[in-house]
């Protein structure tokens, strides 16, 4: 093994790394032993990425492959595809170097053992703290860390500023609370014509989990315990949520479509200019068409409060990797202020770190502050079968939530919340 | 001598041989294999489970739904494609003016992949940027929920898969059409048959290989449905369009388990076996 590009702190680095790899007792990664600072040697490494977060990661990536030694070969895979295509390589042992996952997803693959335990190589970046919270905490299992934050998608409510502007509402007054929410989608919603209040992927398990929970959690309740085994949502402030908008779809206040919406197009109405005020991703900040005069604001709960889930995808090094050291090194250089503000920030995107929100992209960015505040407060749920319960389609989520708006409004959906906390504890 | 030429025989099937071994029987196997053992996606085989991924069949309450919509889907399918496609060949099959542009026309969509026609489909049926509804409410009706309820997610499917294949049984139809001697019409007419007569008595017999081919193909296809389904409805609204590979692929890639998946595909595969065999068959039979 060389270091032929590093200084004399990385040998020291090494060498406490050393006493680290001995009582870790290796760990995967190859044979090697643990540099904390990552080694930049040349060497080739593969990294597997879905295409809804490939501006980020193909940005940081050339960045990198610009200045080091190493290369990283960037793979894209459609974002439908990738949970396939990525346990289909875990299964097989076929994992590239480095690969991301949406977060929500990450606990089969870390208990699973796909990925490599990194805690000692993040618990010695000067920053550790600084790293999103509910990343690092969904990326834990039993105290060993996997997975670093790496790029984040937030929920928040967008408004249209001149639509709020004609139905006679503050354009910077975004709502506070879940009743003032309905109340301003109902003023826009009054201006008629093409025009309509709000909308929402009413047939999307994954799109209901995003933009509807963090109104529960800024509740003050919560949606599943805390093992992410029960689920909690049939609670009186979930309830509050349902019908609220169960009252929107009664007075046709959400844009046609929605009960059909399968997720393929939610966030295509917005950016239209037709609708007043909805919950997105916050990666959709900036592809919003210049002429579009957008607010952004935290998810209000019921009586107050604001929280948000904090999506988007963490990434770590896979169990099969023979380069841990040298993927490392991309790993800690992502997080660095530099790429961080340069790369992320200057592109309006929510940064991986809540430190650094005092930059100059974000003092002429006042939206892109709103979110990255809320890096702290959101929430990102654990459960080991998140996926198969709230974002398969044929998953017990999407049945209660459908009649909870759709369905008989005397509904009792406790048997339906049963169902949800059977396939989460399956 | 003879050993030589059995010998040469054998290594010129061999590459096929080799082929249906490595692509077919390969495969076969493994499905076989893991449909009896405990095989998480991400962590590999576990070990025999023998009746439990065939017991867990049953138990799943999507299972008997879905196999009555696919089975629902194929009756509709398979009657309409093959009418259509029968009405398409014989419209097309006189060389009259233009007929080789009518040809063409109607085979165009079965150049298409099925999951690039199923997007370009959810993008007519799409209430945001759809033309369907603009078109209706300029005619004066009402915008249709294109995908929103149970049977109009069946029906907008259907209709993308008679689109996407009628011209394709048109032309297995269309070789069988042109492959009858015009002296059987010509006797059938110096007999005093109408055209209704001759096509009903001469054309529709003398078609059976053609139509059943046609058969088969469609019957199988539409039973083994999946693209269509996971593009346009993701199997809803409410669970209402599952089909049972959809299940398959739920079961490996949404709950990550391998062994359950691979026992519905052998049930789904000793299904289609028994059903082909049949269908081949009734069709020697009758010829």
């Amino acid at each position: 093994m060389r270091f032929p590009k590093r200084r004399a702190a990385v040998v020291l680095a090494a060498a406490t790394a050393l006493v680290a790899a001995a009582c870790n007792g290796g760990g995967g990664g190859g044979d090697q032993e643990v540099v904390l600072e990552g080694v930049d040697d040349g060497t080739t490494l593969t990294m597997w990425t879905r295409a809804a977060t490939e501006a980020q990661s193909q940005a940081l990536v050339d960045a990198y492959n610009a200045g080091h030694e190493n290369q990283i070969e960037l793979t894209v895979i459609p974002t439908d595809d990738y949970q396939t295509r990525v346990g289909t390589a875990a299964g097989n042992q076929e994992l590239p170097d480095l690969f991301a996952l949406d977060v929500v997803f990450a606990p089969n693959f870390t208990t699973a053992g796909a990925y490599l335990d990194i805690t000692d190589r993040i618990e010695a970046l000067d920053f550790a703290d600084a790293l999103a919270p509910s990343h690092i905490d969904v990326g834990t299992v039993d105290g060993a860390k996997y997975l670093v934050p790496h790029t984040l998608d937030l929920s928040v409510l967008f408004y249209n500023k001149d639509l709020y502007t004609q139905a006679r509402l503050d354009p910077e007054a975004p709502p506070t609370t879940l009743a003032e929410f309905a109340e301003h989608a109902r003023a826009v919603d009054a201006l008629g014509g093409d025009v309509n209040g709000t909308f929402f992927g009413g047939n999307c398990g994954g799109c209901f989990v995003f933009t509807w929970w963090p109104t529960i959690w800024a509740s003050g309740a919560e949606v599943m315990n805390e093992d992410g085994t029960e689920s909690l949502l049939d609670s009186p402030e979930a309830l509050e949520v349902y019908s609220t908008y169960r009252g929107l779809v009664e007075d046709e206040v959400v844009a046609p479509g929605h009960a059909e919406e399968t997720g393929a197009t939610w966030v295509s109405y917005f950016p239209e200019g037709n609708i007043g005020v909805m919950p997105m991703p916050s990666t959709m900040l900036g592809l919003m068409p210049e002429d579009l005069n957008v607010g952004v604001a935290p998810i209000p709960g019921i009586d107050g409060g604001e929280s948000t889930f904090v999506g988007g995808d963490s990434i770590g090094i896979s169990a099969n990797s023979e380069h841990a050291n040298q993927a490392w090194d991309f790993l800690r250089w992502s997080l660095e202020e530099e790429q961080q503000v340069e790369l992320l920030a200057a592109n309006g995107d929510v940064m991986a770190r809540t430190d650094l929100a005092d930059n100059e992209y974000y003092a002429e960015n006042p939206n892109a502050v709103v979110m990255n505040d809320l890096v702290q407060v959101g929430r990102t749920p654990y459960s080991l079968n998140f996926g198969q319960t709230f974002n398969d389609p044929q998953g017990p989520w999407l049945p209660l939530v459908r009649e909870a708006v759709y369905g008989d409004p005397d509904a009792d959906l406790s048997a339906l919340n049963d169902d949800v906390t059977a396939s989460l504890g399956s | 001598m003879r050993h030589s030429r059995k010998l040469a025989g054998a290594l010129y099937a061999a590459p096929v041989a080799v082929f249906v071994l490595v692509f077919f029987v390969a495969p076969l196997l493994l499905v076989g294999r893991m449909s009896a053992s405990d095989w998480p996606l991400l962590a590999g085989d576990r070990g025999i489970n023998l009746p439990q991924n065939y017991e867990g069949i049953a138990d799943n309450p999507l299972f008997w739904p879905a196999v009555g919509f696919t089975l629902k889907y194929t009756g509709i399918v398979v009657v309409i494609l093959i009418g259509l496609s029968l009405l398409l060949a014989v419209i097309v099959a006189d060389n009259r003016r233009g007929s080789g542009f009518f040809r063409s026309a109607y085979f165009l969509p079965t150049t298409l992949g099925l999951a690039s026609a199923s997007l370009l489909f959810f993008g007519f049926y799409s209430p945001a940027i759809g033309p369907l509804d603009p078109l209706l409410e300029w005619v004066g009706l009402e915008p249709v929920s294109w995908l929103g309820t149970p049977n109009a997610a069946l029906w907008s499917t259907v209709a993308l898969i008679v689109w996407k294949f009628a011209g394709f049984f048109m032309i297995i139809l269309l070789v069988g059409l042109q492959a009858i001697p015009p002296d059987v019409y010509e006797a059938a007419r110096l007999d005093g048959a109408n055209r209704w007569q001759s096509f009903w008595h001469v054309t529709v017999p003398l078609l059976r290989p053609a139509l059943g081919l046609v058969l088969i193909l469609s019957v199988t296809g539409s039973l083994l449905a999946f693209d269509q389904f996971f593009i346009l409805t993701k199997g809803g609204p409410d669970n209402s369009t599952v089909t049972v590979v959809q299940l398959i692929y739920r079961e490996a890639f949404q709950r990550f388990d391998l062994g359950a998946a691979a026992a519905i595909s052998v049930v789904v595969l000793a299904a289609l076996l028994v059903l082909n065999i049949v269908q081949f068959r009734a069709l020697r039979r009758d010829a």
